[in-house]
């Protein structure tokens, strides 16, 4: 049983693994942090529901229902439970930690600077960081924030004074 | 938390809408900053910001309409003018942007506070969101303390109008703390872990350290907020709910 559960758990986090952030498609939701947890439960009517955490990255974030969607389409193209629910749950807070190695590399990859490491807590001292961005074209550190702001929630702005280039960040959060 | 009695229910709801009709309203106003905005990377720092406060505002909607079996949306848009519950530091039109940064302070500080406490909740879904907006607004402190200072600092014309926000907004911004009908049941109960006259004399503590750090007088404080401090409305409001409720109003139950 444990065996069977296991291995269904794994073919969630698979199809999980090949969904895309909506707004950075490089990067897929698992690498981006945003799944907690997922559980297989008997319902009260009968069979099996499937149950997937999906935490925000912003409150406000407006691909959460885009994702909210395709996870749901894709898991239940899997057929491994009778009916699948993906809820948007702030119980467990998506921070930028949340990112996983692969994910920050390949957030670097495709012109985004990863969010600068903040720990467990979190406050206006932390924020600190904003002045800290490595350039992800030249890897320069000679690089000012522009705008704690950007174009989508999660992102703020710097500019890299050895390559002259703008460039985004993922916020620290 | 079905166990909640229904009058406990009914303060929580209460909670609920006047902190999500603070957060929304603002929205709303200071999105009307975008494209006029006095430099391009403020005009993208606003929006962002108005864009976290109506984010904010629908997670407060559905928590409200999860306790009360309404719908988000009807909370939020299918409301007359005289229903909403923001505080009347939210009923003055957007202004000048010395005016829009005064509230935004002013604001931003007691917003901080509620959320601070709020954030050990013994109501799970409201402390969870407490937690998780705190970090965001994190981000709105230090920008518009930023803002305060430039404005201060700025020159004679700035300082001036800053100063004249300041008083004008001050008597309105001590209404984020007015008395809720069922505020002690929520003490009681823990849901909101300290009284609002607590928060508000918190809240007082830092705006004043911030004013007087660059050079502004803090005005003088008229006692506890007036109770009708969440219901009198202006026609300012008036104007900007029929502007916010005008697409959804157009077509009852449209979807797209």
């Amino acid at each position: 049983m444990v065996a069977v559960a296991s291995s269904r758990n794994a073919a969630v986090w698979a199809a999980l693994a090949e969904i895309p952030d909506p707004e950075i498609p490089t990067v897929s939701v698992v690498e981006l942090g945003v799944i907690g947890e997922i559980d297989f439960a008997t319902r009260p009517e009968g069979g099996e529901r499937l149950r997937v955490q999906l935490l925000p990255t912003f409150v406000g974030c407006p691909a959460i229902e885009v994702m909210r969607a395709q996870i749901g389409e894709r898991l239940r193209a899997l057929e491994l439970a009778d009916e699948v629910e993906v809820v948007v749950s702030f119980a467990t807070p998506w921070t930028s930690e949340r990112i996983t190695p692969e994910g920050r590399e390949k957030l670097r990859a495709s012109g985004f600077a990863p969010p600068v490491h903040i720990g467990s807590t979190f406050s206006g001292d932390s924020l600190t960081v904003l002045s800290i961005a490595t350039c992800p074209y030249c890897a320069s550190r000679n690089t000012a924030l522009e705008n704690a702001f950007g174009p989508t929630l999660c992102r703020a702005i710097y500019y890299c004074a050895d390559c002259r280039q703008p460039f985004e960040q993922f916020k620290s959060i | 938390m079905s166990d909640l009695d229904t009058q406990t229910r009914d303060a929580l709801a209460e909670l609920l809408l006047a902190m999500a009709d603070d957060e929304f309203v603002l929205g709303f106003w200071d999105s009307e900053w975008t494209g006029i905005a006095p430099i391009l990377e403020e005009d993208v720092a606003m929006s962002s910001v108005s864009q976290d406060e109506i984010g904010h505002a629908k997670a407060l909607y559905e928590l409200l309409a999860g306790l009360t079996g309404d719908d988000a949306d009807k909370i939020a848009f299918g409301r007359p003018a005289e229903a909403y519950r923001h505080a009347a530091l939210m009923n003055h039109a957007r202004t000048d942007w010395a005016f829009s940064i005064a509230r935004r302070f002013l604001y931003e500080h007691a917003d901080a506070v509620r959320l601070e406490s709020l954030a050990a909740s013994s109501y799970e879904p409201l402390a969870d969101l407490a937690v998780k907006m705190r970090r965001e607004e994190t981000y709105h402190l230090l920008h518009f303390d930023l803002w305060l200072r430039r404005l201060a600092e700025g020159g004679e014309e700035s300082h001036s109008r800053l100063r004249g926000a300041i008083e004008a907004l001050w008597p309105d911004a001590q209404a984020v703390f007015a008395p809720l009908a069922g505020e002690a049941r929520l003490v009681a109960a823990r849901i909101l872990p300290e009284s609002l006259e607590a928060l508000r004399a918190r809240w007082l503590e830092r705006v004043t350290e911030r004013l007087q750090a660059v050079g502004l007088a803090v005005p003088p404080t008229a006692g506890s907020p007036e109770a009708d401090g969440r219901t009198r409305r202006t026609d300012e409001f008036a104007w900007l709910h029929g502007e916010f409720t005008m697409v959804s109003g157009s077509e009852a139950d449209a979807t797209w």
